[in-house]
């Protein structure tokens, strides 16, 4: 018997709808919940900036808790207290700062040698300390990782945060863990007066990590391309951020000395 | 089984030992060497499948009067696409936390032969509940290998399990460490994971003699 699926009349029409069917179902739960997913990526972004500042839930040494999600917006805007735009030469204040998309200015810089590339930096305060933090994007093993670095005046890491989209679990992936990214903190990222950044070093030999100014942190096991991944991004991202806080600091030094405000040094 | 009859009961339980999806018929290899480094990751990959496949699985089961022939793979291929990005947006607007630790694996349950299998072999031809019941009983006989794989792999790996130092700990050498003990690092490699499924196979074959094959 000839059943009636076998046609090729039946066999088209059976995809057109198919294809319609599946097609609107996966748009229309899409949109529908598209304010929802930027919401939360919003959030993450300011979870994110605020962990490299050392501002956590964390308890004990165990795993990495963000503020909460229904805080971390009034959180954010009361540790960040200003974040900045730095495009070539110009610098302004812009609130939504943190919004730019990294992936965007890299590949836009790079197709445009004539455009300068957006950097914000988030200018915020604890305790009374100052810290810059910056945001990184470059390449892992299988697909992108980013981060924040946070560094205080004197070019001393004050706390990272690492995020990756596709790591292998249990060994790449551990860049996110707090075994990981705590080494960082302390590590001095200039060698005299050079920047050198951090390197994610095999054979370092320091599980503690009690060398602070070797620009070195422990590499993990089984994640040699993915850590080096990080060692690049670090060298390549924050360095563009590295004349800026140079002048910064030298203003710093004006000021003590001409009482002049930070401010109108720098523009 | 008073819920279930014999023969759907074997549905379940056949898949868990017999007739098992990795060891037996040799399906889903890839995902069960890659992901078993952790036993949280192979847990999660479980659930996941588990609840693709079931799903999945149950629509197969009741399209399968009206799927053409000709490009059942084609609309197979389909279904379990829109269901994993259905879940995995899903997730992402209301369990975002839970959809990053994910991350890849929602997007690898695609490319599992085991779903693809399934379909293919049995909700093609069966009713929706007995599909649903296939489906569950496959996903728990893969979940089964790669939690027991992902157990000795981090335990042996990492010294830990679900992340607790369950062997003390390596850099301060305490506990099992104290007596001259070193995790092993090559655990966490996939090769690893390949010996400890052949392992598992060869136990199972030699418990159970009908399973060897003649040739």
């Amino acid at each position: 018997m000839a059943r009636f699926t076998d046609k090729n009349s039946y066999t088209i029409l059976f995809s057109v709808i198919m294809v319609l069917v599946v097609g609107s179902l996966l748009a229309g739960i899409a949109q529908g919940l598209r304010g929802k997913i930027s919401e939360n990526e919003r959030f993450e972004k300011q979870q994110n900036i605020l962990y490299a500042m050392g501002v956590d839930d964390n308890e004990g040494t165990g795993s990495v808790t963000f503020i909460p999600t229904n805080e971390v917006e009034a959180t954010f805007h009361k540790y960040i207290k200003k974040q900045l735009v730095i495009q070539g030469d110009e610098v302004s204040e812009n609130e939504n700062a943190y919004l730019i998309d990294i992936k965007k200015e890299e590949s836009h810089a790079k197709e445009d040698s004539n455009y300068k590339r957006k950097l914000p930096l988030f200018i915020g305060e604890k305790d009374g300390k100052t810290y810059y933090i910056m945001p990184m994007r470059g390449k892992g093993l299988w697909d992108a990782i980013w981060g924040f670095v946070s560094l205080d005046k004197d070019f001393v890491v004050e706390g990272v945060f690492f995020d990756h989209k596709g790591e292998t679990p249990g060994l790449g992936a551990n860049i996110k863990e707090r075994f990981f990214m705590d080494d960082f903190k302390g590590e001095q990222i200039m060698n005299g007066d050079a920047f050198e950044g951090i390197t994610v070093a095999k054979g370092n030999n320091d599980p503690l990590n009690d060398r602070k100014d070797d620009q070195k942190v422990d590499a993990l096991a089984g994640a040699t391309i993915t850590g080096n991944g990080v060692t690049a991004m670090i060298k390549k991202d924050v360095a563009q951020y590295i004349p800026y806080l140079e002048k910064l600091k030298g203003a710093e030094k004006n000021e003590i000395m001409e009482a002049a405000p930070v401010s109108d040094t720098i523009q | 089984m008073a819920l279930l009859s014999k023969k759907d009961s074997r549905l379940i339980l056949d898949p868990l030992a017999d007739n098992n999806p990795i060891t037996i018929q040799v399906l889903g290899i890839c995902s069960a060497l890659a992901i078993t480094a952790q036993l949280k990751a192979s847990i999660v990959m479980a659930l996941s499948v588990m609840v693709v496949l079931a799903v999945g699985n149950v629509v197969i089961s009741l399209l399968r009067n009206v799927i053409p022939g000709k490009i059942r793979i084609i609309a197979q291929l389909i279904i379990v696409a829109a269901l994993v990005i259905i879940v995995d947006q899903v997730l992402k607007a209301f369990a975002y936390e839970l959809s990053k630790q994910l991350s890849v694996f929602i997007g690898l349950i695609i490319t599992n032969c085991i779903i693809m299998g399934r379909f293919e072999a049995f909700a093609l031809a069966n009713k929706p509940w007995r599909s649903f019941l296939d489906g569950i009983g496959n996903a728990a006989g893969y979940g089964l290998i790669l939690i027991i794989v992902g157990f000795f792999r981090e335990l042996l790996g990492s010294g830990t399990l679900l992340g607790f130092k369950v062997l003390g700990d390596p850099i301060a050498k305490t506990g099992l460490y104290a007596l001259g003990y070193e995790n092993n690092g090559f655990m966490l490699l996939s090769p690893m994971a390949l010996i400890v499924i052949g392992i598992i196979i060869w136990v199972q074959r030699s418990r159970n003699k009908e399973l060897i094959e003649e040739n």
